[in-house]
């Protein structure tokens, strides 16, 4: 025969609480227990919906969506060492003229230019108009041989290096090669620090150099 | 204090034999004259708002809403927040029939919102509407913050209805942002692509956000639709959900007096003590 259950409000038996209708060893009330069901089934039903549709509006950080592609920029003849030659190519083609862009292309030459660290010698030096201050097109002005940005006056010498203004590295560049036909095709873009060390492209405004490189961490697809 | 009496059509139903023109209550036990067409209007207006209230119980809430008790000295910078509030709801109005003739897509953004000016009939009217709207709400909303910010209208009990407004500055500039690349002119394009690469310069968090507004590492195919549905739909939500809440704290609050009548409120503390 078992005692009588002894009243203690802190108890972790609801008899012992003095519940109405508690079973002996009950530890939980039924109405904690549908309380909590209903809690659960209310945050998993809103999970259902909430991190599907999260993910969606969030996807794009996670894939490529700028895919390779070598673009065509005219035969080797039209191009040289000392100035820049201005060529459209298509970042994205499916959105018109919003995915078209200028390129400005050049012969490398080897005993002025930086080699890039980390790669191969590129054949062609090609440097996106994307300033590096917040994105506007910069021009190539061939008197001063400057690059020039209209939007806060970025300025940047004849290797896309920062020569004043609010840019925080140098203007990014895209890899260049030559085909068999000896046409200059121009692919994927990438970025430069100071030291014209090579690193995956960047939003504009981005450092790369010292401690702030770390700061702007590079795509998880690139 | 007493409260000014209710419109005519909250007032309480009257029961038939109340007044004197149902049944054979007229004049020297003579038939009721036969009530005039106001009064039937009136009648049958304030039976559909009894039957309402009798279901819903709006009445008292409508009633302590609408006639609830503003301090002395309440004036014209009072208005500030309704006027914000009018300014978005014009916004949303005239957005929404902007939506009807939009097309969100980079190909034809500029041809149909040109389309809206030059052919679709009081387009440019309408049109013109939401882009001047949208610069008289964003001052709108700063005087109204300016004037509870120098009212002190923010502090204790108000803190949170004050943060409630901050969200809501933050979010219609927010709508600001991302209705100026819809137009899609060289304007809208390169403001939005600065915009985007400011969002981009913030430290860790940065280059995410930017990918986000833009899906993707570039502006791409799906951008101008992912701002247009932010613009149109999550964050007037947002707005509309929170204009809610603040509504609610200002009728549950009340409003504050304007400070030249503290004086006035002391004698009255002290009197009280």
């Amino acid at each position: 025969m078992a005692d009588p259950p002894t009243y203690d409000a802190k108890s972790r038996y609801t008899e012992n609480r003095g519940v109405a209708g508690a079973f002996e060893g009950e530890t939980m009330t039924r109405r904690g227990l549908i309380t909590g069901t209903a809690l659960a089934a209310g945050g998993i039903a809103t999970m259902a919906f909430a991190l599907p549709g999260l993910g969606f509006a969030l996807g794009p950080l996670f894939e490529d969506t700028v895919p390779t592609r070598w673009q065509d920029m005219g035969p080797e003849e039209d191009f040289n060492e000392d100035t820049y030659i201005p060529r459209v190519m298509n970042i994205v083609p499916e959105v018109g003229d919003a995915g078209k862009t200028t390129v400005y292309l050049r012969k490398f030459n080897r005993q002025r230019d930086t080699v890039i660290k980390g790669q191969d010698a590129q054949p062609y030096v090609a440097i996106s108009t994307r300033c590096a201050h917040l994105g506007c097109p910069v021009r190539y002005i061939q008197a001063s041989k400057k690059f020039v940005c209209p939007c806060h006056g970025g300025v940047y010498g004849f290797q896309g290096q920062v020569e004043g203004g609010p840019p925080v590295r140098p203007l990014d560049r895209f890899y260049t090669r030559v085909s068999r036909a000896g046409r200059v095709e121009v692919g994927d873009r990438f970025s430069l620090n100071s030291e014209l060390e090579r690193f995956a492209p960047r939003d504009p405004s981005n450092h790369l150099d010292g401690l702030w490189q770390y700061l702007y961490p590079s795509r998880p697809t690139t | 204090m007493k409260l000014p009496s209710p419109p005519r059509a909250l007032r309480r139903t009257p029961k038939p034999g109340d007044n004197g023109r149902n049944g054979r209550n007229g004049r020297n036990g003579a038939p009721a004259t036969k009530p005039s067409v106001r009064d039937t209007a009136v009648e049958g207006g304030a039976t559909v708002v009894g039957w309402l209230d009798e279901r819903t119980g709006a009445s008292p809430f409508l009633r302590g809403f609408l006639f609830r008790k503003i301090p002395k000295g309440t004036n014209w910078y009072y208005t500030l927040g309704s006027a914000t509030m009018f300014a978005f709801l014009s916004q949303a109005v005239t957005g929404v029939f902007l939506a009807m003739y939009y097309e969100p897509d980079p190909t034809r953004a500029y041809e149909s919102a040109s389309r809206i000016t030059n052919e679709v009939f009081l387009g440019e009217f309408v049109r013109g509407m939401h882009k001047w709207g949208s610069t008289v709400m964003i001052i709108l909303i700063f005087l109204h913050m300016g004037r509870t910010f120098v009212f002190g209208a923010y502090k204790y009990p108000r803190e949170l209805n004050w943060v409630i407004g901050v969200v809501l500055l933050v979010l219609t500039l927010a709508m600001g942002l991302t209705g100026y690349l819809l137009p899609f002119d060289q304007r809208s394009f390169w403001a939005t692509v600065v915009a985007v690469n400011i969002n981009a310069s913030g430290p860790v968090v940065g280059p995410y956000l930017a990918d986000f507004l833009r899906a993707g590492a570039e502006f791409g195919p799906t951008t101008i639709s992912r701002f247009y549905s932010l613009h149109m739909l999550a964050i007037p939500g947002l707005i509309i959900a929170l204009i809610g809440a603040h509504l609610y704290l200002v009728a549950k609050l009340g409003t504050t007096a304007p400070p030249w009548l503290k004086a006035e409120k002391k004698d009255l503390f002290r009197e009280e003590v």
